[in-house]
């Protein structure tokens, strides 16, 4: 992909994150309007045992509705969806999520590479994935799966990074279309499908 | 990761050869599940997989047991366990008898979770626990009672968490990296093969758990197995989902009550 394209014909963007990313998604999500025709799935390691405090906390801080996932829920334009704890994340043929158990991936579960191997695998070059701060290697390999499936990729710039090392992993062993900071992430987002 | 088309082709011959059928599974997950096999069995293409399936029944065995999901702790969830001692015991007791089915008990630890629930609220010994899995393998494991000592650290803070008060060891012998749980315990289980996609109801119950299995079905197939439950339970009975489940889409919503926030409904017709 040509650096600098603007995004079209997006359905879903998909945004991992480990620790430190929740201050990242604190400065983006808060100040989108709308989207755009496309849905946002997060994916974010946290504790098996947190329920539904994410949840909540975006939910508060967020002009758009975040919907609640439970296994089979059709994914929607214009809502947030975000991961569970301690389920694994998937993508349906008929644009419902699904939801796993099985082993942890990378020491997580929800797991960044297999919710994003798993979006490529149906949404194509329709599917952006941003990868934001964290300190394990969890969202490389899924990049690197949205990229071969001719979507759209993009990582925070580590330097904006709470912490630097997942983001930093990501850049040495994929080619991004995009490395942005926090307020180009905003900027990217709010352009997508404009 | 294989191809659709592959995966369809898997299906139709298991179904084939040895009547399984895995065609009301969520595609997602079990397309991930039949690359994890291949590549733990070290096949590299899929036509070599597929002739070992068909032609190997030991090998397709073998794939069953690693395709279906075998991950669960004890305590999952403690606050569905704290609901369920603290709201549902209670009304059990008052029966003569309790009659409970853990559907896809998978290696046990749930399992063990409600025997010791159910023991100090005094009713294990009028308690029968049928407990069912399609995985013969994994039965055997839970027959035994016999988990790694590694995990008793996070079972005793989740047994904690569910309201548990016990010394939480008391329960289990340590020995050379495994906790083997009191056998007292097992007195009252009764483990055997069911396989919910085929298999019809076998008894009534008072109380029926399945919880993350129905994620892996398809919403025909989640249907199917609530109306089995529904027919396996008794009035007033209860029936317990995963956290992520319901039955809302599969069921008459005026014949089943939902206790607070947990994935707990009550057969009030």
């Amino acid at each position: 992909m040509e650096k600098g394209k603007i995004i079209s014909d997006c359905k879903v963007v998909i945004i991992g994150g480990s620790a430190g990313s929740l201050n990242a998604l604190m400065q983006i999500l808060p100040e989108l309007t709308k989207l755009n025709g496309f849905a946002i799935v997060i994916v974010v390691h946290r504790k098996s045992t947190d329920d539904q405090t994410l949840e909540e906390l975006i939910a508060l801080k967020s002009n758009i509705l975040v919907k609640s996932v439970e296994d089979k829920v059709p994914l929607v334009p214009g809502f947030i969806y975000i991961a569970p704890s301690n389920y694994h994340l998937l993508f349906e043929k008929n644009e419902t999520l699904s939801l796993d158990i099985s082993e942890k991936i990378n020491y997580s579960r929800p797991s960044i590479d297999v919710s994003f191997e798993s979006a490529a695998e149906i949404y194509g070059k329709s599917l952006v994935g941003i990868l934001l701060s964290g300190s394990n290697t969890d969202g490389t390999y899924g990049l690197k799966s949205i990229h071969a499936a001719g979507g759209t990729i993009v990582v925070q710039n580590p330097l904006a990074a709470d912490m630097p090392f997942m983001p930093h992993n990501a850049i040495l062993n994929t080619n991004p279309d995009f490395v942005l900071d926090n307020n180009e992430l905003l900027d990217f987002i709010s352009t997508i499908n404009g | 990761m294989i191809e659709d088309i592959e995966l369809e082709t898997l299906i139709n011959d298991v179904y084939e050869y040895y009547g399984f059928d895995f065609g009301s599974y969520s595609r997602a997950s079990l397309k991930r599940r039949v690359n994890r096999v291949m590549h733990l069995d070290g096949f590299t293409h899929f036509h070599e997989f597929l002739s070992r399936v068909r032609y190997d029944p030991e090998y397709y065995k073998r794939m069953v047991d690693e395709i279906t999901v075998n991950v669960t702790e004890m305590f999952r969830d403690p606050a569905f366990y704290a609901v369920v001692r603290k709201e549902i015991l209670p009304l059990l007791g008052t029966k003569p008898f309790i009659r409970l089915w853990h559907a896809g008990c998978s290696t046990g630890e749930e399992v063990y979770s409600m025997a010791i629930m159910l023991k100090e609220a005094g009713l294990l010994h009028k308690s029968l626990i049928y407990a069912t899995d399609i995985n013969a393998t994994v039965l055997e494991t839970a027959k035994k009672g016999i988990f790694p000592l590694r995990m008793m650290k996070e079972y005793s803070e989740n047994y904690r968490d569910a309201g548990g008060q016990e010394d939480f060891s008391s329960y289990y012998i340590a020995n050379y990296g495994i906790a083997k749980f009191n056998e007292e315990l097992a007195e009252k289980m009764v483990f055997s093969q069911h396989n919910l996609v085929s298999d019809t109801s076998f008894n009534e119950f008072d109380m029926i758990l399945c919880r993350n299995v129905l994620i892996y079905f398809d919403n025909d197939l989640q249907k199917r197995v609530i109306n089995l439950f529904d027919e396996s339970l008794a009035v007033l009975g209860f029936l317990a989902l995963g956290t992520k489940e319901t039955i809302k889409y599969s069921i008459a919503p005026n014949k089943y009550k939902q206790l607070d926030k947990e994935k707990i409904w009550r057969k009030v017709k």
